[in-house]
């Protein structure tokens, strides 16, 4: 069963990450690092998105699509990357994810094919 | 349809249906389909048997008919029509086939409302109707619920099963707190008004009381079970006979249960000495059994009962659990010290009618009438349940000095 994991950071988030020393951010993102090589099998492959100040977005609901800059919501929280996965079931899922060390949100959702 | 039919009908759902729906779900591996069977058979019986009258064996017209159904609607996929044929009605049942349906039921990934449709349905094998009925909602919301819930058990892979050791408290923690809805929702509606819908004490019981019975060696479902029979044991004199809420303070104790309250007591001491933390259910419990013992409202430990909303709330933070202690101290330590908690709560109750009914009263004790007369109105522009209603515009009519607790 493939799920993609989708990584949302918060402004808190951020903030606290910045805040950090330089010795601190190289330790959080090294727990990062372990996490994936831990569940490397089950990872089929995905990315770190850039700042969502990067993100152009079309909207397609109004009567012809319109570009914008920015992310797809005025959010304080955004995703900041993906990952999908191939496990046996939702729960196995749940269990990769409590242990994740990096952003404090993650949606799981089930992916189509 | 005879009472009789009815009442034999919703016993035999009851203590089948979930049996029925697990047994069906862990051969065909399809739990949406194995509902729907269930469901079809139920409402084949609610024909059938006033006609034809009531089946020797309840349990095997039901499941004989939920394997016909299938038979008929899947012929033409082989696989599935070979493992509906080999199916048989087991006596006796596999103990924890119920467990890993209940389980799923309540999985933390659907929401509650949902867990709760999804268990009254395939657990307790109530109909939409009667689900929607018991809620005061419309059946297709109900239904609409119930119909995502499923497609989200297929669609994310939801697994039936009992989890692992290392979870299973906190899954049943999900489990429990349905359980303590159903029940909560079942005894605050418990009025005139809707004497006839379904009573979802009942099921809450019966729920918890099956798991009791598949995990007897978990504290806290002894709680809850302890909890819900505590107060069953006061129901014949929490209402007058036309109805009307008699609050705690003036319930008459001859016709509490006293050999029910002597076994839900020993229930919880046994429970308690199993665990040194006791959990949420059973601190609550214990709440109950202090009011039960009391042989009059005067005669009641408030002391012992301030010091079991400290631990409750240490284990379980909550502002409705803060009020319901403040009520307690009012008791145990004064009406100062009770008001000085309350207004500690203002912002968090807002909304809440007991917070302003409690509030209404102290200040009718300390003679601010007025002020009085504003919480109480705000109390009832709050509350849906009937008896509430009555009781708060029987107070602002007459300015009695009730509360409006009731437990």
């Amino acid at each position: 069963m493939k799920y993609v994991l989708m990584f949302i950071e918060t402004e808190k988030f951020a903030q606290d990450f910045e805040a950090m020393t330089p010795q601190e951010k190289a330790e959080s993102l090294g727990r990062v690092t372990n996490w994936l090589t831990e569940h490397a099998s089950k990872l089929r492959g995905g990315s770190r998105l850039q700042h969502p100040d990067t993100a152009t977005t079309v909207r397609l609901d109004g009567s012809e699509p319109f570009v914008t800059d920015g992310p797809f919501v005025e959010g304080k929280e955004v995703i900041s990357g993906f990952q999908e996965i191939e496990v046996e079931d939702l729960d196995e899922a749940l269990r990769m994810v409590r242990t994740w060390p990096g952003c404090p949100i993650v949606e799981i959702r089930p992916a189509m094919f | 349809m005879t009472g009789t039919v009815t009442d034999e009908l919703a016993r035999a759902v009851r203590d089948h249906a979930g049996r029925l729906a697990a047994s069906l779900v862990s051969m065909l591996g399809d739990f949406s389909a194995a509902e729907d069977l269930v469901q079809d058979a139920v409402e084949t019986a609610l024909h059938r048997w006033p006609i034809d009258g009531i089946p020797d064996r309840p349990d095997a017209w039901l499941f004989t008919v939920a394997r016909r159904r299938g038979l008929d609607q899947l012929r033409r996929q082989q696989n599935y029509r070979q493992k509906l044929a080999q199916l048989t009605w087991p006596t006796p049942p596999p103990p924890d086939e119920r467990l890993r349906l209940i389980f799923t039921c309540c999985h933390p990934a659907l929401a509650k409302q949902a867990q709760i449709a999804l268990t009254l349905r395939v657990v307790c094998g109530l109909t939409t109707a009667q689900i929607a009925a018991a809620f005061v909602v419309p059946e297709t919301t109900v239904a609409r619920r119930i119909t995502r819930a499923k497609t989200k058990i297929t669609n994310a892979a939801i697994p039936y099963r009992i989890p692992p050791d290392a979870e299973i408290p906190e899954r049943l923690n999900e489990i429990l707190a349905v359980i303590y809805l159903l029940f909560n929702e079942g005894y605050l509606s418990s009025t005139a008004e809707r004497a006839h819908s379904r009573d979802l004490v009942d099921d809450a019981e019966w729920l918890t009381a099956m798991l009791a019975g598949l995990l007897p060696n978990e504290p806290e479902v002894a709680g809850l079970l302890a909890l819900i029979r505590l107060h069953r044991a006061r129901t014949s004199a929490r209402f007058t006979a036309d109805g009307q809420l008699v609050l705690l303070e003036h319930q008459d104790r001859a016709r509490w249960d006293r050999a029910a309250i002597d076994d839900a007591i020993r229930l919880l001491t046994k429970a308690a000495r199993r665990h040194h933390q006791p959990g949420p259910y059973q601190l609550q419990a214990a709440i109950a059994a202090c009011h039960a013992e009391a042989t009059s409202w005067a005669d009641t430990d408030w002391a012992q009962i301030v010091v079991l909303y400290d631990v409750l709330l240490a284990v379980q933070p909550s502002p409705v659990t803060r009020l319901h202690r403040a009520i307690a101290v009012k008791y145990a330590h004064g009406r100062q010290q009770a008001f000085a908690e309350l207004e500690k709560l203002e912002e968090a109750l807002d909304r809440y009618p007991l917070f302003h009914a409690t509030k209404a009263q102290l200040l009718r004790e300390f003679d601010r009438l007025e002020e009085a007369k504003e919480a109480d109105a705000r109390a009832l522009e709050l509350t849906h349940n009937p008896a509430q209603q009555d009781l708060l515009q029987e107070r602002l009519a007459s300015g009695v000095r009730d509360g409006l607790g009731g437990r």
